[in-house]
């Protein structure tokens, strides 16, 4: 009798599977939820600064007042547009940048010795045990007219007037490649690390030079940590607040900043809700399609 | 050459031919990683159409004599000629020699057509052509179908045909095996060694096979080089391996076998007798032996050349009395385990001929052990 009872209790294995489901509903779906929620209302001045969407009339009917109005004004105002689009580009090319330098560093780290791998590997993690915040604000102290950049380049005589960089797109593409640089080589070093070093020796033995044989077999089998890489820089990048906000051109308009001005300086949370929904749409509707694709054509292969 | 065709094909030993010119030479080559001598000194050639294999336990440095072949590794002296070319700087991509590995190294993102097509792209041959050879190649290693399937979606066995079409569809002068059949269960390695030496026969490619299993080494080779700590101890047939050691530890690597310590009593041209301390009579070879007098002599005697009785034998010599100790049956024949008076143990195997043997000796009992003058083989080192 205690025994059928025990049975009926979860076990420990799904115990355990539930706990990343947990985490995701909490942290994730809660909060999307009530994103979700505010974004469909319509501003008040009140406290919260909007309407609730569910409310009981005098005869006791619960009514649901949904404001599209959000996300309308949202395809209606060119700023919005122009924002999402600068946003996309310069993570784009942020994220280019990154896989052009992180892949080369992730390679040589790969093809060291083993003993060598595990020192380089914590040199690319060790900005991390410094804020975020404080390292953006020093390459204020870089980029600035009279920063150290500008002063090492007037002293080694290559300029005599100090080219302004801080508050430009050149500083934003430095803060955002150098922030996100280690979230490339990460996932492009695990999979290197772990690639068959004797399917280079087959390539050889069947007539590729090294060159050939890296195109040929290296770069098709990195794909995996390439899209890993690029979808871990590219997403945050997307939404980034800090970076342009300290080192970018105070009338570049990204999306994240747009965010914070209706949250912060306008009050109007729905809109700022619908901004945020319509951005997360923006980027999961293609990255899931993309990752099935993905999944498709690898046929699970290359995930072994 | 003098032999006529029919005899050529009856017999295929090159190496016996002194007008013969070796195919693939390898000449003095050492190979040093650090302090760590891999191979030491090795001379050998090895003829068109031979299945020569390296045969010695992990580590002897056959492995490292394969990938200088292939030209993975740079000798640290020493010469390797192909077809009369020196190739010993040559890399890879350059040497018309190709090469199966141990792990078959398909590659993981192309369909098995693509991996059998890729040595042929690179050469920058013609489409149709490609395509016409990948299909005669898949065909012949029984891929026929299989043409479009993933690496993965693949048996063991099929993966290792891939591997061996990849490499043979480039028509190399020289094709190298590391270890092509360990990752295969027993049945299937078993079939696949004929497959392989019926593929070879058919395309007259030169093999050199890598192999730690003596009996692939057996079966598949013409000759059998066998390797210890880097060095060639002894290259022969493997009749001649087998029955012909020139050392204990050819002997003993090669099958297995009985070793007698002893020293010679009679030293003639014609036979040599050996006492031996585990023995009570000594042992009578019928052939002279080259060996300094007083020296320490092995006799090696194979399990199979000796037989089992309970009378005790009437010769003076090739004899011993023995206590059964243990009998392993094996189906096809008996394994016996004998413990002499001086408690040396000797391993002889009997066939199992008849189905019905009420009288079989058994444990505990005591016999006598007979041999040949013929089976002892004598070695000095």
């Amino acid at each position: 009798m205690i025994a059928r009872l025990w049975r009926l209790l979860p076990g420990g294995r799904s115990l355990v599977t539930s706990i990343p489901y947990l985490w995701l509903l909490l942290f994730f779906l809660v909060p999307f939820v009530i994103v979700l929620k505010i974004s469909f209302s319509s501003t008040v001045i009140a406290m919260p600064p909007y309407e609730p969407l569910l409310h009981w009339t005098a005869e006791k009917v619960m009514q649901i007042k949904l404001n599209l109005g959000n996300f309308a004004f949202l395809v209606e105002d060119n700023l919005y547009w122009i924002a999402y689009l600068n946003s996309i580009k310069v993570a784009a090319i942020s994220t280019l940048f990154c896989l052009l330098i992180g892949y080369p560093i992730a390679y040589s780290i790969a093809r060291s010795s083993p003993s060598m791998r595990n020192i380089l590997m914590l040199l690319i993690v060790l900005p991390f045990w410094t804020s975020f915040l404080l390292r953006v604000y020093a390459w204020i102290g870089i980029l600035k007219n009279n920063g150290l950049l500008n002063n090492f380049l007037i002293s080694i005589g290559v300029i005599d007037q100090p080219i302004q960089m801080l508050q430009t797109d050149f500083a934003v593409y430095v803060g955002i490649v150098y922030s996100y640089l280690p979230f490339m080589i990460l996932p492009l070093y695990a999979n290197l690390e772990k690639m068959d070093l004797t399917l280079l020796e087959a390539a050889a033995d069947l007539g590729c030079k090294p060159w050939q044989g890296f195109l040929k077999i290296t770069l098709p089998l990195s794909v995996p940590g390439v899209i890993a890489g690029c979808l871990l820089v590219f997403i945050p990048a997307v939404g980034e607040f800090v970076i342009p906000s300290l080192l970018g051109d105070p009338g570049m308009l990204m999306i994240g900043k747009v965010l914070w001005t209706e949250f912060f300086n306008n009050r109007d949370w729905p809109v700022a809700s619908a901004v945020a929904i319509a951005l997360l749409l923006f980027l999961v509707i293609p990255i899931m399609y993309f990752q099935r694709a993905q999944d498709v054509e690898a046929g699970g292969g290359l995930h072994r | 050459m003098a032999t006529s065709p029919r005899a050529a094909q009856q017999k295929f030993e090159p190496w016996t031919d002194p007008d013969a010119k070796p195919y693939v030479r390898i000449e003095k080559i050492t190979k040093k990683f650090g302090d760590f001598v891999a191979v030491d000194d090795v001379t050998l050639d090895i003829y068109k159409k031979e299945i020569f294999c390296l045969l010695g336990a992990s580590g002897c440095g056959k492995t490292t004599l394969l990938r200088m072949l292939a030209g993975f590794e740079r000798p640290t002296s020493g010469k390797i000629y192909i077809d009369g070319v020196d190739m010993t700087l040559i890399p890879p991509y350059e040497r018309p020699v190709n090469m199966m590995f141990q792990s078959y190294a398909i590659f993981p993102h192309m369909s098995v057509e693509q991996n059998v097509a890729f040595g042929l792209k690179q050469e920058g041959l013609r489409k149709d052509e490609i395509s016409q050879r990948v299909n005669d190649m898949l065909n012949m290693v029984k891929l026929g179908p299989f043409g479009k399937r993933k690496p993965h979606q693949l048996s063991g066995g099929q993966r290792q045909r891939v591997a061996l079409a990849r490499a043979l569809v480039k028509k190399p002068k020289l094709l190298l095996l590391d270890e092509p059949l360990a990752a295969l269960d027993k049945k299937l390695r078993e079939h696949t060694q004929f497959e392989l030496i019926n593929i070879q026969e058919t395309l007259g490619v030169t093999f050199v096979v890598v192999t730690h299993d003596q009996e692939e080494a057996m079966t598949l080779s013409t000759r059998i080089g066998l390797m210890n700590h880097g060095e060639i101890v002894q290259v022969g047939t493997p009749d001649q391996m087998y029955e012909y050691p020139n050392s204990r530890f050819v002997s003993e690597f090669i099958g297995s076998v009985n070793m007698f310590e002893g020293r010679l009593t009679d030293d003639e041209p014609s036979f040599v007798r050996i006492a031996c301390d585990d023995l009570e009579a000594p042992i009578y070879v019928d052939h002279g032996v080259s060996s300094a007098p007083d020296a320490t002599v092995w006799a090696a005697i194979r399990p199979e050349k000796i037989t089992i009785t309970r009378e005790k034998p009437t010769e003076a010599d090739n004899w011993a009395s023995a206590v059964v100790q243990d009998i392993a049956y094996m189906g096809d024949m008996s394994i016996y385990l004998l413990r002499l008076d001086s408690g040396k143990v000797v391993r002889v195997t009997q066939p199992n001929a008849y189905r019905h043997a009420d009288d079989r000796i058994t444990w505990d009992e005591r016999v006598y052990l007979h041999w040949h003058a013929t089976s002892p083989v004598v070695v000095t080192k």
